[in-house]
């Protein structure tokens, strides 16, 4: 059976995009379809558009819809580009979620099972979240 | 407007913008991440090595080229956005080997549009937009009273020119310098700045 929901996160930088990932795919032990795409096409800082296609393109092959979680505006800028390009950009949303925090808890609450509507919602709602209780 | 003065266009952009790379660079590092010069060039580096191996027919063939090349390459959201506005151009040019002063108005406002719809930006945000949108109009009302695309191009250069340098004490309500809120005021924006290379080599390559 197809996974519900799978994250892909947009970084500037590939590192905090594949780190931020790592952490993400930890606390759901690999259950739920995630990627950290960022970059320029030369190694540096920066988003690719081609980049991002390519993954969604992937993720989509796994899931039935794919939350996007951008670090700044300008990324969201590149995955509106990137979703253009692609067939199925119906099934993708781009969220206004904190890139890690919002990772993070999207990936709890798609791996309990929860529609795709509140995996989002949660994400979106993990800037209120106090991280010292 | 034929292909071979689209081909012009789009090599008096790559020289423009290097050219001005650092300055453009510099206006960044006043309210962006400081590097806008360098993004551009890049992007203007690989249209420049994928027109060196092409052989146009058409114009809308030079600016999907360009398009495509820019949204690759440029890295930062310029990239998408100036990709935006050469992909519009190019759907509205079509299959035309030849673009008539209205055809090119109407793929300016769709390049505009395109850019609008991308970064959902408007007049007065501080960005490129601030620069295209003024030289548009221009280029537009010169069409309408009777100027050909040259003559029309000179208007949208010195609308877009003065578009950039109304930007200096706006504060930005998008992109990086968005951040920086009333830091913001005070600097001309560069992707207005990038803009009138823009525009100002669209003239140029219509006067070969």
């Amino acid at each position: 059976m197809m996974n519900s929901t799978g994250l892909l996160i947009v970084s500037h930088s590939l590192h905090a995009a594949q780190g931020i990932a790592d952490i993400a795919v930890q606390v759901s032990n690999g259950q739920v379809p995630i990627m950290g795409v960022g970059g320029n096409d030369a190694g540096g800082l920066g988003t690719s558009p081609d980049a991002i296609s390519e993954a969604l393109q992937q993720l989509l092959a796994k899931c039935e819809q794919v939350l996007v979680i951008p670090d700044l505006g300008s990324s969201a800028i590149s995955v509106r580009s990137a979703m253009e390009c692609i067939d199925e950009c119906g099934r993708v949303r781009l969220i206004s979620a904190p890139i890690l925090e919002g990772a993070f808890m999207a990936s709890v609450e798609a791996s309990i099972g929860s529609s795709t509507d509140q995996v989002a919602a949660v994400a979106e709602g993990a800037r209120e979240f106090d991280k010292f209780i | 407007m034929n292909a071979k003065q689209a081909e012009a266009m789009i090599k008096f952009m790559a020289a423009g913008i290097g050219e001005h790379k650092d300055t453009l660079t510099a206006l960044d590092a006043e309210i962006g991440d400081a590097d806008h010069g360098i993004n551009m060039a890049r992007g203007f580096d690989r249209v420049t090595d994928k027109m060196s191996i092409a052989r146009y027919e058409l114009p809308a063939e030079v600016f999907k080229d360009v398009a495509m090349m820019l949204m690759s390459a440029v890295g930062g959201s310029a990239g998408p956005l100036y990709g935006s506005f050469f992909v519009k151009m190019a759907m509205r040019f079509r299959g035309e080997e030849s673009i008539s002063p209205e055809l090119f108005g109407l793929a300016l406002s769709d390049g505009v549009n395109g850019v609008m719809s991308l970064g959902k930006g408007v007049r007065g945000d501080k960005t490129m937009l601030d620069a295209l949108i003024p030289a548009c109009d221009a280029y537009n009302k010169a069409v309408d009273d009777g100027d050909n695309i040259e003559n029309a191009l000179k208007k949208a250069f010195e609308a877009a020119k003065e578009g950039a340098e109304a930007t200096i004490p706006l504060v930005a309500r998008k992109g990086r310098a968005s951040y920086l809120g009333e830091r913001s005021a005070g600097h001309k924006d560069p992707g207005a700045a990038s803009s009138v290379i823009i525009i100002e080599s669209m003239l140029k390559g219509t006067e070969i």
